[in-house]
């Protein structure tokens, strides 16, 4: 724990405000800091500092893959330890790979797949198959109840 | 361009999403910015963008955190075998939980993997995200279901959502 960053308070304020959301009109900075009760140009450096920083990813519209004609679905594998670093760097050379966590079952490796077409699924899960000699276990959605994801920092 | 994305979003549509795939552009007018690159004019592109955000192509404009560095690794998969009829109550109780941070169902895969209700939660502290487990299960009256918790141990990728606007697709990573 103590390697976590420490974030000035200003910077949580402006975390926590824009996990929310963000007003799409001309002035977008402009109204965000009004309501954080710091100027403009303030909260865009801070901004861009906590993305060179690396502690945010990226700031923008995020996508809803599947109104966008995609699939996503999670998969897991069941990986002898012993090829655990091999699978990984097999698994996670197909840019469709996203997400890959290990996690603490015998199915071991948890990760999302991501595609153009819901018929790119399959043929990613028979590529990593054939690849790995590891069957996939294909765990596609069947509905979606939250996908809140946000942090109060 | 795929049949679902057409009906949705036009080639210019397209081309917005790709000029901001990246983030937006840190400034006044980032619209106007946005607008000055491809021809359009700033109205323009904020119409595009409320559109499709009505239309559910954009969840919401936000921001993507590394939630590793701040802080955030000890990350808890939760899985149920839950009955069909008892699933949308279930899911239910779980979201009222302000800790969790996704609920989906899935399917089965059985015999292996009995399990078809997801959640997750992700906490600073494993002790503490323990504890919300324990009362997760309890105040949502989940004792009844087999169940696995799955905590992460090591993360090998994580990128954004994205989407790229390759001329005639609509290319999507997460």
């Amino acid at each position: 724990m103590n390697t976590n960053v420490e974030l000035a308070k200003e910077d949580r304020a402006i975390i926590n405000s824009l996990q929310g959301g963000f007003p799409v009109c001309d002035d977008p900075y402009a109204q965000i800091a009004t309501s954080l009760g710091m100027d403009e140009t303030q909260l865009i450096t801070r901004l861009s500092k906590l993305l060179d920083d690396g502690l945010l990813s990226r700031f923008g519209p995020l996508y809803n893959p599947e109104r966008l004609g995609g699939a996503v679905t999670l998969a897991a594998l069941k990986v002898p330890k012993e090829r655990f670093d091999e699978v990984t760097e097999l698994v996670n050379q197909h840019s469709e790979v996203a997400h890959n966590y290990a996690r603490s079952h015998p199915l071991n490796m948890w990760f999302v797949i991501a595609t153009e077409t819901p018929e790119q699924i399959d043929e990613t899960i028979a590529r990593i198959q054939e690849q790995t000699g590891l069957q996939v276990y294909n765990f596609p959605k069947q509905k979606e109840y939250f996908i809140g994801l946000r942090f109060d920092l | 361009m795929n049949k679902l994305l057409e009906r949705y979003a036009s080639q210019r549509d397209i081309e917005v999403l790709g000029a901001i795939e990246e983030g937006l552009p840190l400034c006044e007018r980032p619209f106007a910015k946005v607008g000055e690159q491809l021809g359009m004019s700033e109205d323009d592109v904020i119409s595009r963008l409320a559109r499709m955000k009505a239309c559910g192509i954009i969840r919401r404009f936000g921001l993507v955190l590394q939630h590793r560095p701040l802080g955030y690794r000890a990350n808890a998969m939760l899985v149920f075998d839950v009955p069909e009829e008892r699933l949308d109550a279930a899911a239910r109780a779980i979201i009222a939980h302000d800790f969790v941070t996704l609920c989906y169902c899935r399917e089965r895969h059985l015999p292996q993997w009995q399990y078809n209700l997801y959640c997750m939660i992700h906490g600073l502290d494993r002790d503490i995200v323990e504890h919300q487990i324990i009362d997760l299960k309890e105040n949502a009256q989940l004792l009844d279901f087999a169940s696995q918790t799955l905590f992460s141990r090591r993360r090998f990728k994580q990128t954004g959502a994205r989407f790229s606007a390759a001329p005639h697709s609509g290319l999507v990573k997460l």
